[in-house]
Order: C-alpha cells, then structure tokens, then sequence
C-alpha cells in the first residue's frame, strides 16, 4: 500500500473495506507535495537547467512535478533566472493569478539578490523577494540539476509540515 | 458571396508564453485566424551587459559575455577573447586554438539539439525534445570534466584557456562522435521527415534570401533561404581554414527556399559538419602549455577593433574601444538574434496564429542576447 506508507505515522486501517483514518492535515500535505504541478515559466540561463532538469536525464515527473503553461494551473512558481524591473511588475501578476496554495522557488543567484549583475545591474531587481514571498532559495549560477532537485525536496518538507488550522498563539 | 469582414483583434502572446523561447513578448494583430502583423516587444531581459563592460576589468568581462547567449556561452567568448587578443597583439599557442575550436563546435553541437528540440516541442512532438536533451547531457559531461562547469564555462581566458584538456578528453570526444552520428539518423526519422512536422514547418514563414540579407540576417536563417556564408569559410578566424567541411545551406527539399523546415534542416546538417571538424582536430592536438600566453595584466594600448565570429545563432560581433586603461571604454555586442527577430513582422504576415510558434522556434532566439 503506497499511499499508507506515505502517509506513515498515524494512520489507522480496518480490517476490512477500504476505509483508513488520518488527519486531514497528513492526507492534504500529502496531497499537496505529491503533485506539485509547476509553471513552465523560464527567465534567463537557469531556465535553460531547469529545462534540463524537467528532461530526459533527471526526469522531473518522477517527483510528481510536471510543467503546466498557464498560472491558473499551477501550484510551485520557479523564478528561473534574472528578474528585471521590465519583468517584474509581470512576475508579481503571474504570482497572483496563481490559485492558493502556492509556493514560490527561487533558482539561482539572479532571483536570490540579483547575482553577477548586483552591483551595476541597473535594470535587475535585487532578489525576487522583494516582489513575492519565497519559500526556498536554490544558490548556484545555475544550480545544477541535483541542486534543483534538493530544492524541491525541501519544498516538499516544507509542505509536509503544514497545518490548515490556526494556530494558537 | 460577398467577403466577410472581420474586426482587427491584437493578440498579446507572452512575456509568459512556452513557446517564446523566453521573455518576448509578441503583439499579435489577427483577422480572425490570420495574422496580418507582428510586433515583438523585448527589452524583459535587459541585463545591462554594456554597462558591465564598461566597470570590469577586461578578463571580468568574460563571464558577463557567456550570460549573453547561455546556450552556446564558448561561442560567445570565443569571440570576445579573439578580439581582445587581436587589440592587444597576442599569438596564442596552437594548442589552444585546437582546444578552442573543438570545444567551439561541441557547443554548436549542444546549441542545436536544444533549438532542434524546442522547435519540435513548441509544434507538440515532445518525444525528439527528450532525445535531443539525452544527446546534449553528454556534451556537458565532457565540458564539465574539462571546465568544471555545466553550462557558463569561463573557459576561453584572453591568450589561452583556463585550464588543460583532461587526459580521457579525446578519448570521451572520439566516443560521442561515435555515439552521435547514428543518433542523427534517428532524429531524422523522429522528427526531420516527419509526415506532420514537414506539414507544420514547410512553405511556413518563407525567407527571400534578398530580405534576410538586406535585414542583417546571419547563420542558419540566412542559410536557410539559401545563402551560402558563414564567417568560419567566408572570413576564416582560429584555424578554422585547416579543415573540410561544408556548409549546407536550404534548397527548399520539402516546400519553398526559406521555409521553417529548411532553417530547421540546416542545423541538422550542420551538426554532422561540426563533427566532422571535430573529427579531424581530435587526433592532431599538438603539445603545448595553455597558460604560456596569457598575459598578467591585460591593458591593450589605445585603439579600437570590431570583431566578428560565427556563433550558432550567426554573425556575433564584438565592437572594444579601449582608452589604455584596465577597463574597456566600450563593448558594444552585435547580436545575430536581435537581427534574426527582427525579420519576424515580414515573415509571418499571412500565416495562420498556429504557424508563429513554429516560425519563433525556426528562427531559434535566445533573449539574453537580444536584450543584453
Ligand atoms: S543566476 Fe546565473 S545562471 Fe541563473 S539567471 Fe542569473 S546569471 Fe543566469
């Protein structure tokens, strides 16, 4: 049973039927960072790895991260390379079209702080996060594949420990 | 029956769109499902590369000339260290120049799988996309064992390379020639001669060979309509005049000279040229020291020189002024897809709104060159 050993701790079955019990936090998480459907969105040179990354030798798919060309769609935004002033007013309405929940990946220096082009770059917006929350920065110009792969992972983590309920503070 | 008129409808096609190879941002005027003008809009990936130039020290310049075009970053400095080496007087070791040049048509090699593949993805096969990328991950093996690096290299240092061929180089050359050449064949019966990619490619997007030259058009575009140049035979830089190879050019195989599908063909062919250039420099790498002359201080007298070299994108020229300092007062980059795109409004009127992806994806764009 895959789906029970995804969801490991806490998780009852019967004997007979198919019925399980979980919390609905472990079965949406799982849910969720399974199938984290992403923007075929490319900027600049990092786009060129994590299309690299999407192809035949690291095979994206196998995580369950399949490319989607429209926002509406998708659920994980990679700023793949150099955001520019020009481009990031576009970048911020790509990000808001996008339905909740949403996740953000920052790949490569460029999207991080602005990267080789930080000091004179007077056109490059200094870290996409200035436009949209992140929720995991990849360094590297370009992050190599593996490094990519990581990334997600963590993103993955990241969503594994989420919560729909308030919390209490 | 009378014509049926229809409402001028603009059509906005990215800066978020698959199939436009990047940020571009196309403005579509359509009567119905006919386009009657494109007006592409870029400047979404300015990255300031001429304002670098200016604040850099001449080798720093280096890494910003491969974050120009990141699909074929060699071809890129390649050009840029010639032209330095040429302000400055510097003979490089032949040794080099062998080393330069196969890593050259290696990367023009990579270049094309990924616009080759692209090309069919952007018309829905996606199959010869996963193949191209297989091939080409071999390609960056071999440049990773000898640069370190996957895809911007830093590799060609003015007066020589940054560091020496690894001792299984030629040995990993030679397999992937080998590899390659019946990986070509399979390309063909997947994609090249394919009943539905010749429908969706030939007589689209026709190129007279007088409007491409008249617009400034170089590599496989003006090729593909027909024109034989190429700067490695027309205007020979390196030692790219000790080989034989050709240069193939469209001749309208499957529809009319200049369509989609010869611009498309002529980089197939050009991929076996390039291995055959590789071929004969493999075997003959003379001994030498890589390092022996780069100088230490890199400060050309005064003076000013435009260079031109031949990229896989077409003719990418490189224009320094330098006032004696450490720093260039000027670089000023000819980029060939700046001048390939803009042939885009002539070549697309009267196509079907299906036909443009097939059109951008032939004229193989990359923005970061267009826009610097
Ligand atoms: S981080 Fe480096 S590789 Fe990535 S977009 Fe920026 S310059 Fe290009």
């Amino acid at each position: 049973m895959g789906i029970l050993n995804k969801l490991d701790s806490k998780v009852e079955q019967f004997e007979s039927g198919n019925i399980i019990i979980t919390s609905a936090d472990k079965l949406l998480n799982w849910a969720r960072l399974s199938s984290m459907w992403q923007m075929s969105f490319g900027l600049a040179c990092c786009a060129i790895e994590m299309m690299a990354t999407a192809a035949s030798h690291y095979d994206l798919d196998r995580f369950g991260i399949i490319p989607r060309p429209s926002p509406r769609q998708s659920d994980v935004i990679i700023i793949s390379g150099t955001v520019t002033l020009k481009m990031a007013t576009r970048v911020k309405k790509l990000y808001d079209q996008m339905p909740d929940p949403k996740y953000v990946l920052s790949m490569g220096s460029c999207s991080n702080c602005g990267g080789p082009y930080w000091e004179h770059g007077y056109h490059v917006l200094k870290g996409v996060d200035r436009i949209i929350p992140v929720d995991v920065y990849i360094p590297g110009c370009p992050p190599r594949p593996e490094a990519l792969l990581e990334g997600l992972i963590h993103l993955q983590e990241k969503i594994r420990s989420q919560s729909i309920a308030k919390k209490v503070s | 029956m009378a014509e049926l008129k229809t409402e001028e409808m603009i059509l906005n096609m990215g800066p978020q769109h698959p199939s436009t190879h990047g940020v571009l941002r196309l403005e579509l005027v359509m009567n119905g499902e006919i386009i009657e003008d494109v007006k592409p809009h870029i400047g979404y990936l300015h990255r300031c590369f001429e304002k670098h130039a200016e604040a850099m020290t001449y080798p720093q310049v280096i890494p910003y000339c491969d974050r120009m075009d990141y699909l074929a970053s060699i071809s890129n400095e390649f050009g840029y260290a010639i032209a330095v080496e040429k302000l400055m007087g510097i003979e490089v070791p032949e040794r080099v120049e062998y080393i330069r040049v196969i890593m050259a048509e290696l990367q023009r090699v990579a270049s094309h799988l990924v616009a080759i593949g692209t090309n069919g993805l952007d018309i829905g096969a996606f199959t010869p996309f996963l193949y191209c990328f297989i091939d080409r991950e071999r390609i960056l093996e071999i440049f990773e064992i000898t640069c370190g690096a996957r895809l911007l290299y830093n590799y060609i240092w003015i007066g020589g390379v940054s560091r020496d061929i690894p001792e299984d180089f030629q040995k990993k050359v030679k397999d992937f020639v080998k590899y390659f050449r019946p990986r070509i064949k399979d390309l063909n019966n997947l994609l090249s001669y394919n009943k539905i990619f010749i429908d969706r490619t030939a007589n689209i997007g026709v190129l007279p060979p007088d409007v491409a030259i008249n617009a400034g058009a170089s590599g496989p575009t003006l090729r593909g309509s027909g024109v034989k140049f190429d700067l490695r035979k027309d205007d020979p830089y390196s030692i790219y005049d000790k080989f034989d190879y050709d240069i193939p050019v469209g001749e309208g195989e499957k529809g009319t000279v200049g369509d989609c599908w010869d611009r498309y063909m002529v980089r197939v062919y050009e991929m076996e040229e390039s291995l055959k250039i590789i071929e004969q420099a493999i075997d003959n790498i003379p001994e030498g020291d890589v390092l022996s002359a780069v100088p230490k201080r890199v400060r050309p007298q005064e003076g000013e020189i435009y260079f031109r070299t031949e990229t896989p994108r077409g003719e990418l020229g490189y224009y320094i002024i330098s006032d004696g300092t450490v720093n260039p007062k000027r670089v000023k980059a000819r980029s060939p897809a700046f001048c390939n795109l803009s042939l885009i409004s002539q070549i697309s009127q009267g196509a079907m709104i299906a036909d443009i992806v097939a059109i951008i994806g032939s004229l193989d764009i990359v923005l970061g060159e267009i826009d610097r």
